[in-house]
């Protein structure tokens, strides 16, 4: 017991926290824009990580091999899932609008199965590293954290206040927030519903490279990387509330938290089984998710 | 002379005209042969039993749901193969059954989701003063979510949302549907108000008696066809009508 | 093609396989479709009803794993050992579905609660590498040199592997019928058509899903102990995970989700894709660039993916009930897989 005591107060179990709260800020970022499509087209995307994947690869690759200045190469990753987005929804999800959810989920699972696929035959199995390192800030003598950490911690602030902004302020904004509530009065609004999916879609996808771009800092890519953040990242989602941006947020701190505590007292993966079964326990207390509005 | 000669050849043409209309959905048939006008400035009701197609027939106008045969012309322009979201810019405005707010949103974002429309924004301001001036209530709510407001000010706020874009025809299905009979009282007051400050008015309702006082003249729809039509004192007047809609 | 008669000969020119001369590799191709077969079948026979699990993967792994740890460790024989799997993955089950049928979590949500369960497995897999072996794998000890009906080993010989298979996948095609023809079917298809309407004409819709869900799950079970006595070996990506909870479902919607024969037709499909590509494009690597390749092992996936997309959008029904309804010229019901949308 007081070894249990000693490491809860350790200065190692305070760096923990720290690097969970920026492991927070990177899954806050990588959910949102799954949370966005969740809320306005009511769709889940079960390939939305393996968009992420993509927005690495290209990166990675128009950094490594043609050597182009790692910010153009990120504005590209990010366009170029953009692009993915709007096509996932333009060729798949339109076709599937007024099919069974279950029914969309699948053919998403089937966009899964053809970006590894893809990814597989254009780069192979390797684990491919961009090799950046920005070193870290030593917080004091003992706490030390990774800069790309603290950056992308920043970034994803930033991106998640933005679109709240964007979100409560425009007319566009607006429409988004209105749809997931009413979809097929939008019409009378004027609203051209199918161009306000893919306009979603595209803003969807292109966050996921976004979140491309932070990950690739921090880890190698592999074609299968998707299968590590995908499930992570439904789970903060649901528990947000679907749609709900702030929950959404929240979640994603409790989870990165229980993932680090987790890998603190025993291997990460327990981490991952902790939030798991949190999640799963969670939706038995509340379906709705933890910040869920009562209906 | 030549003025006069001129008034002579003026035929009046209605502002909406709906003819020879069919609605269905499969192998259901909804309206049969439906032929209805509306003229600038009036205000007409279209009345019947429930499941008559009286909902359908304003979905049909507002581009809802899609017409099998016959024609929707909104002053001169067919409407029948027009997309719901481009209707509403020829200023055909629908407040929908139910209301349908957007009831996690307050009630100015509901209102400016009214002004959605590129060419309805420059005028957002000016309108929104307008809808407050003749519902000074939405004002005070003005920062209320929509959802957790009673159901006479929420078919206010539903009624400002549509004369956000300047509609020259406002179409209400069941306004007063759902809603206290001191309320309803209030509602019909203000079909009253919309009409004075001369806007086109298509309503739909079950409150018989209360329509017939405030519109000009009335059809009456049974099982998807016309039964009949006339100013609201002809249909007053009419025994048919007192039988069957006012249980005189 | 569904009728009991073809399904009879079918499995009688399966037994007879080894006397006109099939062995070996076609064989054991025959054997993998067959306990596959079994597994996807498990999953239809929730799947067709709206239940869609991406869970599936857990039980399979459950059935595989604890089966060997405990012929590891205790020296449990599988005829006792595989029984245990299967109960406690029934428990499993039950634990899971119980509190997500009482709180109506239906739809996708159901599906992202099981896929947290998949992925759960997995990690308590990887997480105790110390005796799972983790994502390497892990292997049940021969017992001894060759036959062993007492640890269910045949090492070198095919043949009565293929009449197990033969007998579970035949097991599963009744279990499939059984429930098409009871009673349970039609309050299924009234709870995926609507819960409220069903619970209020008495159906008891908490008790018809968990009942249909444990058996789903206890029949996966069973195709994952199967498949490590078979193989002699398993791992977290092979048998468990949210890869093959996705490779479950996309065999089943290619084969066809409302016929007997359907999630056989998925296997045979799905494997036979991979064999053929595999043999005909290889898993050659050609170096395009230091880092960009045409890797031929990823052709699988990557055509998985277009064909499970074509089929969502043109064949919800599967190959087996497109051809059914193109031969009846019937107008089937609703095409998609029932769920009951979350409100």
């Amino acid at each position: 017991m007081a070894e249990f005591l000693d490491s809860l107060f350790s200065i190692f179990f305070i760096e923990t926290l720290m690097n969970g709260l920026l492991l927070g800020g990177i899954l806050a970022l990588l959910s949102v824009g799954l949370n966005l499509i969740f809320g306005v087209i009511d769709v889940v995307w079960i390939c939305y990580a393996e968009i992420i994947m993509v927005g690495m690869y290209l990166i990675f690759y128009l950094n490594n091999d043609l050597g182009v200045h790692i910010i153009p190469s990120m504005i590209a990753g990010i366009l170029f899932s953009g692009l993915v987005g709007w096509l996932t929804h333009k060729i798949v999800i339109a076709r599937l609008i007024d099919a069974a959810p279950i029914n969309q989920l699948i053919a998403t699972g089937g966009l899964l199965f053809f970006f590894q696929g893809a990814a597989m035959i254009v780069f192979g199995i390797e684990f491919r590293n961009m090799g950046v390192s920005l070193g870290s800030l030593a917080v004091s003598e003992d706490i030390y954290l990774s800069w790309t950490r603290l950056i992308s911690f920043a970034i994803s602030g930033l991106i998640v206040v933005a679109l709240y902004l964007f979100l409560s302020r425009s007319y566009l904004g607006a429409a988004i927030r209105a749809i997931s509530q009413d979809k097929e009065i939008m019409s009378l609004m004027g609203v051209d519903t199918k161009k306000l999916y893919l306009l979603t879609s595209a803003i969807g996808g292109a966050l996921a490279g976004l979140g491309g771009c932070l990950l690739v800092l921090q880890y190698d890519v592999h074609p299968f990387i998707g299968l590590s953040f995908g499930p992570i990242t439904f789970i903060i989602c649901v528990m947000g509330g679907l749609g709900n941006m702030v929950g959404g947020f929240i979640a994603a701190f409790i989870f990165s938290e229980l993932i680090t505590i987790g890998g603190y007292f025993a291997e990460i993966e327990w981490g991952y089984v902790l939030a798991f079964v949190f999640f799963i326990i969670m939706m038995f207390i509340r379906p709705e998710g933890l910040f869920a509005r009562k209906s | 002379m030549k003025y006069l000669k001129l008034q002579k050849v003026k035929v009046k043409i209605a502002m909406l005209n709906v003819t020879n209309l069919n609605v269905g959905y499969g192998s259901f048939q909804a309206l049969f042969n439906i032929d209805i006008d509306v003229n600038a400035g009036e205000a007409v009701a279209v009345i019947g039993p429930n499941g008559a197609g009286k909902t359908t027939l304003m979905r049909a106008i507002s581009g809802l749901m899609p017409v099998k045969s016959g024609t929707i012309n909104m002053e001169g322009t067919d409407v029948t193969k027009t997309p719901a979201h481009d209707i509403v810019k020829l200023g055909i405005a629908h407040v929908p059954e139910h209301r349908r707010l957007f009831p996690r949103m307050s009630v100015e974002d509901n209102l400016r989701m009214g002004s959605y429309a590129p060419q309805f924004r420059a005028n957002y301001h000016k309108r929104l003063d307008f809808v407050y001036s003749l519902f000074p209530r939405m004002q005070e709510r003005r920062n209320q979510l929509a959802g957790t407001m009673s159901g006479g000010e929420q078919q206010m706020c539903a009624i400002g949302r549509a004369l956000m874009s300047d509609p020259k025809i406002l179409l209400m299905d069941e306004p007063s549907a759902g809603l206290a009979p001191v309320i309803v009282q209030q509602v019909f007051d203000l079909i009253n108000k919309i009409k004075s400050e001369g806007l086109t008015v298509l309503i739909v309702e079950q409150n018989v008696k209360q329509v017939l006082k405030v519109v000009d003249r009335a059809y009456i729809i049974e099982a998807g066809s016309l039964k009949m039509g006339g100013t609201s004192s002809e249909l007053l007047g009419s025994s048919e009508v007192q039988k069957a809609y006012l249980g005189m | 093609m569904n009728n009991k008669y073809f399904i009879g000969f079918l499995a009688i020119v399966l037994c007879l396989l080894p006397l006109i001369g099939v062995q070996g590799y076609p064989l054991h191709i025959v054997i993998t479709i067959l306990i596959w077969s079994f597994a996807y079948t498990g999953w239809s026979i929730m799947g067709r009803f709206g239940l869609v699990s991406l869970g599936h993967g857990a039980f399979m792994a459950m059935g595989g794993y604890i089966t060997a740890l405990l012929w590891n460790y205790l020296g449990m024989s599988p005829w006792i050992g595989i029984p245990i799997a299967l109960i406690i993955t029934g428990l499993l089950a039950l634990i899971v579905a119980y509190p997500c049928f009482k709180f109506r979590i239906v739809g996708h949500y159901f599906a992202l609660v099981t896929l947290a369960l998949s992925e759960v497995v997995r990690q308590v897999i990887i997480a105790t590498r110390d005796y799972t072996g983790g994502s390497l794998g892990y292997t049940p000890e021969p017992h001894g040199e060759g036959w062993s009906i007492y640890a269910i080993q045949f090492p070198d010989d095919r043949i009565v592997f293929l009449y197990i298979a033969v007998f579970t996948w035949l097991i599963g095609i009744i279990v499939w019928r059984m429930v098409d023809g009871s009673m349970s079917r039609y309050a299924l298809e009234a709870i995926s058509e609507d819960e409220d309407a069903s619970s209020a004409v008495g159906v008891q819709v908490t008790r018809e899903k968990l009942k249909i869900t444990i058996l789903s799950a206890v029949m996966t079970a069973f195709a994952g102990a199967l498949y490590c006595q078979y193989q002699m070996f398993i791992s977290p990506d092979t048998i468990g995970g949210v890869g093959i909870s996705l490779q479950i479902v996309f065999a089943v919607v290619v084969g066809g989700i409302y016929s007997s024969l359907g999630p056989t037709v998925g296997a045979i499909i799905t494997l036979f894709l991979a064999e053929i590509l595999r043999v005909s494009i290889g898993t050659a690597t050609v170096n395009l660039t230091e880092n960009l390749t045409i890797n031929a092992a990823g052709f699988p996936l990557f055509i998985y993916g277009i064909m499970l997309i074509g089929f969502i959008i043109f064949l919800p029904k599967g190959i087996v009930g497109g051809l059914s309804d193109l031969l009846s010229k019937k107008d089937g019901q609703s095409l998609d897989i029932k769920s009951s949308k979350a409100k």
